[in-house]
Formats: structure tokens, C-alpha cells, sequence
């Protein structure tokens, strides 16, 4: 299981920014975790981890970029926000996160505040409010759904490498000069690609789910039009 | 199942290391990583000194330096990435055989790669010496709210239910017929991974239950029993590790 990681490891963004950032982590986590306590029932519990195993084993799929050294993998933020929702969503990336970092060495544990802000937190709002406005405007039919889905994907993945921008502007180690904004257009042009992937596994993945059991589908369920939701019926026979 | 999948970075040997409680070592190791990240860059002999530390823990777990350096190149990108800077930054330039570098660059690779990699091998150690499901129970220890070690605990269960399934539909495929080879089984993969997904959901949806129906409650038995919880000794002797690193740190801190 050697791969190559994307994440932050230690030493790249200084000391006292990766603290800021794992305050903000802390206290967003903990929102999430009061939100998520009452989203997660006997449903959403199997399907958070089965989203957070989901998106640890397609992170091990990376893409190699040009020569420059970098690379980069899918982030799986929409995926958990189509799913299970924003806050658990936002839960299960950084579980994957810290699981990653505490067993894998990928990512650096001092930088787990930065890499759980850019792709737990950045990267699942991201897609949230791509979905929920997305939803609205778009007809409910599985193209939809799919089209819904590789968008927020795609941006999502965008967006949490800028953050990395961001905070290597804010705190980076080494001073670029005016490379930053190459910086910029580097990995906001990788994230292209690797977005494209990601909308792809995605919306194949969500279309699936939601063709076949709509029920699993947060968003479906959370964003439906004022009607009354209709009765689930429970799964497995046993409760 | 119960016996706890162990990883694949899990080293099954008996050591003091393994003996450890998870909570102090997921604790110890934390800290370390902090006090190396925090030590200023200039001071080369403090990194020596967290090397040495590493050996010691690593010779104290058996773990051998071959293992943990092949396992090391997970930060590659991140050395390569660190071997740009010299090129790319800014400031006071020097001349190493014939090539103008950047001060500054030169700096920021050896902190990116002497950190990056110490931060690695703690980590690989922590992985060598604790199985996933200890680790989850050092979670819980540590005061991690429920609902993380929850989803971190099935995580871990249902990566074994994903690559089973996955292996069972590829199975399927080449049995009707399918040639998967190289690049070309990637299609089949694709067109697969959603149904791959719910498969996997329904299988983990009925261990789930099974784990329901006799008695989980979203903890595991091993914290709530509290049978092998770390002892004040554990904690002292996991606590070395921690404070020698942090009187380096310090130290390093007070001479730049």
C-alpha cells in the first residue's frame, strides 16, 4: 500500500498557521459533530462508513502530475455531502484524514488542522452549496442528479487547493517570491483534471445509488420540496 | 471479525512497544510530531537528536530500518516538490557546484524534508505497533467524540467488505467471459463502481445489523470494559519519548 500522497506534510506551512488552522478545524469539527449526533441514525451509520471507506480506498488512486513533483487524488467531499449530508460528510473526509495521518504517515499530524480545512471542511461546504442550489434549479431525474454531482465534485476540488494556496500564502516556509500566484494556476489546473475524475466516479456512483435505492441519498432527502417524505421502509428485515 | 483485521503496516511481533496502551502511544507521538515541527529549522543538531530518538524507539519495537525506509517513500512527492525550492525562491542567492540557489529555498527543503520525514516515521511506527482497532479504542480513550471513532470503526470494517466485493465482482466478470487485462479492465471498473457501491452498502447495511442485534451500541466492548486502559507506569514510560523531544525543542528554541 505505498502511494504517493497529496496531503500536507510536516514542515511545509509554519508553525503557528498550522495552529490557527487546527483551531478552525476544531471548532468546525465540533459544530459538525453536535449537527451530525442528529443526522446519524440506524441508516446514515453504515453508509458514513461505508462513504469514509469509499473515499479512503479511491485516495489511494493518485495521479501523477507533469514532472513538477506534485500529485494529487480524489477527495470524495461531494460524495459524503450527496450521501450523508454535510456534517457527517464533512466527518467521514476527516476521519479518513486522521486515520491516514495517525497509520499511514500521509500528511503530517501537525498539519492535520490545514488538510482537514481544505478538503473535510473547504471542500465539502463547497459541494453542499453547489448541491442545494444545484437541486433547486435542475429537474430531479438522474441526469440531474449527475449532472448535480459532477459540478460540486469538480469545484469542490478546486476550491480545497486553493486553500492550500491560501495558506502557503499565509504561512508558507519558503518564500516563492512572485511565484505564488504560478502556485495558484498550478494547482488550480491540476485540480481541473484530477475534478473531472473525481465529477465522473461521482456521478456514476451517486446515479447508481439513486436509481436504485433513493433513499440512501441525503440530498435527496434533506433538499426534497415541501411535500411530506414518504415512509422508508426498513432494510434487513431486523430492527 | 472479531479478533480485529490488523493492517497491512501492522508488524505482529511482541515487543514493550506493542505492549503500550494505544491512547499513550497515539498521545506520545502526537506530541513528538508537534516539539519537531516547532523546533526552528536553523538548528540541524536538534533533527539529529530526534533521529536518534526515532532509532531508539524503533530498535525498542523491532522494527527495522529497512522496513521503515522503504515504507518512507510515501513522501516523495513532498521531497520532490522540496528539491524545486532551492530553484524557485526568492531572497539571497548562493553558488553549490556552479548552481544559483536560493538561501532561503535551501532552507525551506531541508525543513520540508527533515521534518516531513520525521513526521513520517513516527507515524509508521505508531502503524507498525498498534492494529486499527486499538487504535480506535485509544481514540475513544482520548475523549474523541463517539460519532468520529463510530465512523473511523466502520471505516475500517468496510474497507475489507469494499475490496471483498470488489473482488467478487471481478470474479463474476472474467467468469462471463470478460479479458480483463491492464488499462482495459479500467472500463469495466467504471461502469462497475456504483454498482460496486450499493453492494457494498447492503452487505456493510446487514454486518451493521448483525452488530445491532448483538449488542453494539456504537462502542467497542474493550473501551467501556476498560480491561487493558493505560497504567500511570505506561503513561511515564510513553512520556520519555514526548519530553525528551520537547527539551530539544525548547533547547533549540532558546539558542536561535
Amino acid at each position: 500500500m505505498e502511494t504517493l500522497a497529496m496531503h500536507i506534510s510536516n514542515g511545509i506551512i509554519n508553525g503557528p498557521v498550522a495552529g490557527v488552522f487546527a483551531a478552525v478545524a476544531l471548532a468546525a469539527l465540533t459544530f459538525c459533530v453536535l449537527r451530525g449526533r442528529r443526522d446519524l441514525d440506524d441508516r446514515l451509520a453504515p453508509m458514513a462508513g461505508l462513504v469514509a471507506a469509499f473515499i479512503f480506498a479511491v485516495q489511494m488512486l493518485n495521479f501523477p502530475i507533469f514532472t513538477a513533483g506534485v500529485s494529487g487524488h480524489l477527495l470524495g467531499g461531494a460524495l459524503a455531502a450527496l450521501l450523508v449530508g454535510p456534517w457527517v460528510g464533512a466527518l467521514c473526509v476527516s476521519v479518513v484524514l486522521i486515520v491516514q495521518a495517525l497509520v499511514f504517515g500521509d500528511g503530517g499530524v501537525a498539519m492535520l488542522g490545514l488538510n482537514i480545512t481544505n478538503m473535510a471542511l473547504l471542500g465539502t461546504a463547497a459541494a453542499y452549496l453547489l448541491i442545494a442550489g444545484l437541486l433547486r434549479v435542475l429537474p430531479r431525474t438522474p441526469t440531474g442528479l449527475a449532472v448535480t454531482a459532477f459540478v460540486s465534485a469538480l469545484v469542490s476540488v478546486v476550491v480545497a487547493s486553493q486553500g492550500f494556496v491560501v495558506q502557503y500564502w499565509l504561512g508558507g516556509t519558503t518564500d516563492l517570491g512572485g511565484n505564488l500566484a504560478g502556485l495558484a494556476g498550478t494547482m488550480a489546473g491540476v485540480h481541473l483534471l484530477i475534478g473531472i475524475g473525481e465529477g465522473l466516479i461521482t456521478a456514476t456512483t451517486v446515479a447508481t445509488v439513486a436509481k436504485v435505492r433513493p433513499d440512501l441519498v441525503y440530498a435527496l432527502r434533506a433538499l426534497k420540496p415541501a411535500t411530506a417524505p414518504a415512509p422508508v421502509p426498513a432494510v434487513g428485515g431486523v430492527r | 471479525m472479531g479478533a480485529g483485521h490488523a493492517h497491512v503496516l501492522y508488524r505482529d511481533i511482541p515487543s514493550p512497544v506493542h505492549r503500550l496502551a494505544p491512547e499513550v502511544k497515539i498521545a506520545a507521538m502526537v506530541l513528538f510530531t508537534v516539539a519537531v515541527v516547532a523546533t526552528p529549522r536553523e538548528a540541524f543538531w536538534a533533527f539529529g537528536g530526534y533521529a536518534v530518538l526515532v532509532a531508539v524507539v524503533a530498535a525498542l519495537a523491532r522494527v527495522g530500518p529497512r522496513w521503515l525506509l522503504l515504507r518512507a517513500t510515501i513522501e516523495l512527492p513532498f521531497v520532490l516538490f522540496a528539491v524545486a525550492l532551492p530553484f524557485l525562491g526568492a531572497g539571497a542567492r548562493t553558488d553549490v557546484a556552479g548552481l544559483s540557489l536560493s538561501v532561503d529555498g535551501l532552507h525551506g527543503a531541508w525543513n520540508i524534508v527533515a521534518k516531513g520525514t520525521l513526521g513520517v516515521l513516527a507515524s509508521l511506527l505508531l502503524a507498525a505497533t498498534t492494529t486499527t482497532r486499538d487504535l480506535i479504542v485509544g481514540l475513544d480513550r482520548l475523549r474523541c467524540p463517539q460519532i468520529i471513532t463510530q465512523i473511523a470503526t466502520f471505516m475500517l470494517r468496510y474497507l475489507d467488505v469494499l475490496v471483498g466485493e470488489a473482488r467478487r465482482m471481478r470474479v463474476a466478470r472474467i467468469s462471463r467471459g470478460d479479458d480483463p487485462r491492464f488499462l482495459w479492465q479500467l472500463r469495466g471498473f467504471a461502469a462497475g463502481v456504483g454498482a460496486l457501491f450499493l453492494r457494498a452498502f447492503e452487505r456493510g447495511e446487514r454486518v451493521y445489523l448483525a452488530m445491532l442485534s448483538r449488542g453494539y451500541t456504537g462502542r467497542m466492548p474493550a473501551v467501556w470494559q476498560g480491561s487493558d486502559a493505560a497504567t500511570a507506569g505506561q503513561w511515564a514510560a510513553a512520556a520519555t519519548v514526548p519530553f525528551v523531544a520537547v527539551t530539544i525543542a525548547a533547547t533549540a528554541v532558546a539558542l536561535t
